[in-house]
């Protein structure tokens, strides 16, 4: 176990450092610069070289790249040159509230989807399942900022029910000691608190995990399928088992697996793909900053925060491996 | 026989096994509601995409309803206006027909684009085996670990702004998912018996490749393909919402319609519906058919 998570940790070095390359390299190929993008279009050319000079782009880019890689490894990723604080305060700032806007994703679409796919599953083509199967494939066709939109219209425009944007009330004045508003309410024992960043997160959760309940619901109902046929379910029942407890201890443990791979990876992918949710709803998380600063050739931001996410993606990813060899012991034999 | 008639006998067989293979698997997708319903939904989009100069009652991009629009109204739908005007005064049914050109053409192109750099990497790679293996898997892996939008995003900006660009975009992020997709399926075919035997009798290793292992780990590259036409679609309407399309400002584009009514969803939401309905309609076609094909080609399904 331990020398197959080494391998692998091992096997992502060569990965990330290309990847840095390729960022690093990528960025400077984009048309115009941080110069022009700071200065507008009728810059002069020799302020444009003073700035370049300024933030040493003119020296020859595997020495940039070079000097950057040397300080990344002692945690510093540079600073923004739009919000000029460094690159590193704002991912502290940023990466929780797209950690909380994933997970609160995520809890909805485990907690609808499991259920709703084990019961498509026990009711194997009939009504109800074909219903949730279509079901599923409509999540799935329905572009995430457009439901967005759609949601906000309904419940924060016209039966204003819930907040359309942000992730609290503006006027708010709450403490944020881990910048995880939900958790940080709880831990300072806020009530009003809660209840607001808790309605502030329904919309944008709702819209970002429909995607993942569609995906959760199939492979659980697929999942249950596929196990309810075994062996060891027919012996269970042939021995006088209660079929509830043939259903949770026989099924359902074992169809979690591959469930379980599936929630992983759907929650490396929200957590790097929430940029659209962010948009609409002005969540104020990294998906939408890396956007702003591509738009801005904000070198630093960009660099840094395509990196940073790469990164958590593919530890994720690692970590999902780890749990499907923790959860299938067959798998830590090879 | 010579070693001629034995392979010549061999592809026969092959062939034939695979034309009945693929009777058997649109014989079972017709049988599919859900199938069928798609390719419908395809059929229509696909129409509706190429005779939208017939069918749109106005023009898609001429301000020409402009002095009905007062602050703070938009007309909604009526007679003369099915799906109402927009808020430039131009008529949002015109729009949303014109509008399904660029999807097609948006989601085929990037598609067939991802596709064919993919299998070109695939075949590569299962064929060759070793350190080009690894290195293009190693190349595919990197292009994995940045998510998809934001890979997009990145190579729309670095091509600038244009439809061509957003093509290219969502088309390069599809490489590493047919690349692995078809090494997969290749990987699998080669240990297969009828592959052994071709190898036994002398057959050359690109005539194996491209007589017997390519044709036959096709199917799940083209479950995926259908699938990525329908992401393709949401894709390119995600890159328009934010502003990454085309550089000129009056093109239908239903993400970029979307985009721009935002302002507008409190006094006429209408605007916001319609070009998003029309994106969900063709991309669940898309989806529906995809994962009949999917179940149609399955072996597990057959029976």
């Amino acid at each position: 176990m331990l020398k197959f998570t080494v391998r692998r940790l091992v096997q992502l070095v060569p990965i990330l450092l290309g990847l840095s390359i390729l960022v690093f390299v990528w960025v400077r190929a984009l048309p115009g610069g941080p110069a022009n993008a700071l200065l507008g279009e009728r810059a002069s050319a020799q302020s444009i070289e003073e700035i370049r000079r300024e933030l040493g782009l003119d020296r020859p880019v595997w020495v940039q790249y070079f000097s950057y890689m040397g300080r990344v490894v002692r945690f510093d990723l540079g600073t923004s040159i739009s919000s000029r604080r460094p690159v590193l305060t704002e991912i502290n700032e940023r990466f929780p509230a797209t950690v909380e806007l994933s997970l609160a994703a995520m809890v909805f679409a485990v907690g609808v989807g499991v259920p709703l796919g084990f019961l498509a599953a026990k009711r194997y083509q009939d009504w109800f399942d074909q219903g949730s199967m279509v079901g599923s494939l409509l999540g799935v066709s329905v572009p995430v900022f457009f439901l967005g939109l759609v949601l906000k219209y309904v419940f924060a425009v016209k039966l204003g029910w819930l907040p359309s944007v942000g992730r609290e009330t503006v006027t708010s004045t709450a403490p944020h000691p881990t910048g995880y508003y939900v958790l940080d309410s709880i831990v300072t024992l806020d009530p009003a608190a809660l209840l607001d960043s808790v309605r502030h997160l329904i919309l944008p959760a709702v819209a970002l995990g429909t995607i993942p309940l569609a995906i959760v619901t199939r492979i659980t109902r697929a999942a249950v399928l596929d196990v309810a046929g075994a062996d060891y379910v027919r012996t269970a029942r042939a021995k006088g088992m209660q079929p509830r407890v043939v259903d949770r201890r026989h099924i359902l443990k074992n169809a979690m697996l591959p469930v379980a791979t599936v929630i992983g990876l759907q929650t490396g992918l929200l957590l790097s793909g929430a940029i659209l949710t962010e948009t609409v709803f002005a969540w104020g998380g990294m998906g939408d900053w890396i956007y702003r600063a591509i738009n801005n050739r904000d070198y630093a931001v960009i660099q840094g925060g395509i990196l940073f996410l790469a990164i958590v993606f593919v530890v994720v990813n690692l970590l999902v491996d780890l749990s499907y060899a923790i959860l299938d012991p067959r798998i830590r034999t090879r | 026989m010579s070693l001629a008639e034995v392979e010549a006998a061999e592809l026969t067989l092959e062939g034939e096994e695979t034309v009945g293979r693929l009777r058997d698997a649109w014989r079972r997708l017709l049988a599919n509601k859900a199938a069928v319903v798609g390719m419908v939904l395809i059929v229509l989009f696909v129409l509706v995409g190429v005779t939208a100069p017939l069918l749109a009652p106005y023009s898609p991009t001429d301000n020409q309803f402009f002095d009905q629009i007062r602050p703070g109204y938009v007309p909604g739908p009526s007679l003369h206006h099915p799906l109402g005007i927009d808020q430039n005064g131009r008529d949002e049914l015109s729009r949303v027909l014109y509008g399904a050109r660029y999807s097609l053409v948006i989601g085929i192109v990037s598609t067939l684009f991802g596709m064919v750099f993919g299998l070109i990497v695939g075949t590569m790679s299962g064929t060759f085996g070793g350190w080009v293996d690894n290195l293009l898997m190693r190349l595919m892996d990197m292009m994995l670990a940045i998510p998809g939008l934001l890979f997009a995003i990145g190579v729309a900006a670095l091509l600038g702004r244009s439809l061509t660009s957003v093509m290219i975009a969502i088309g390069v992020v599809n490489i590493p998912v047919f690349a692995r997709l078809l090494r997969a399926s290749m990987l699998s075919q080669r240990e297969a018996d009828y592959v052994l035997a071709a190898r036994a009798v002398g057959v050359r290793r690109w005539r194996i490749v491209g007589a017997h292992i390519l044709p036959n780990s096709l199917a799940p590259v083209l479950v995926q393909a259908t699938l990525a036409l329908a992401t393709a679609i949401i894709d390119a309407a995600g890159l328009a919402f934010l502003g990454l399309g085309s550089a000129d400002p009056g093109i239908p584009e239903w993400g970029r319609m979307l985009a721009e009514t935002q302002a507008f969803l409190q006094r006429a939401p209408h605007l916001a519906i319609f070009p998003g309905l029309a994106i969900v309609v063709s991309v669940l076609g898309f989806n529906l058919l995809g994962d009949g094909l999917r179940e149609a080609l399955d072996p597990k399904f057959r029976r």
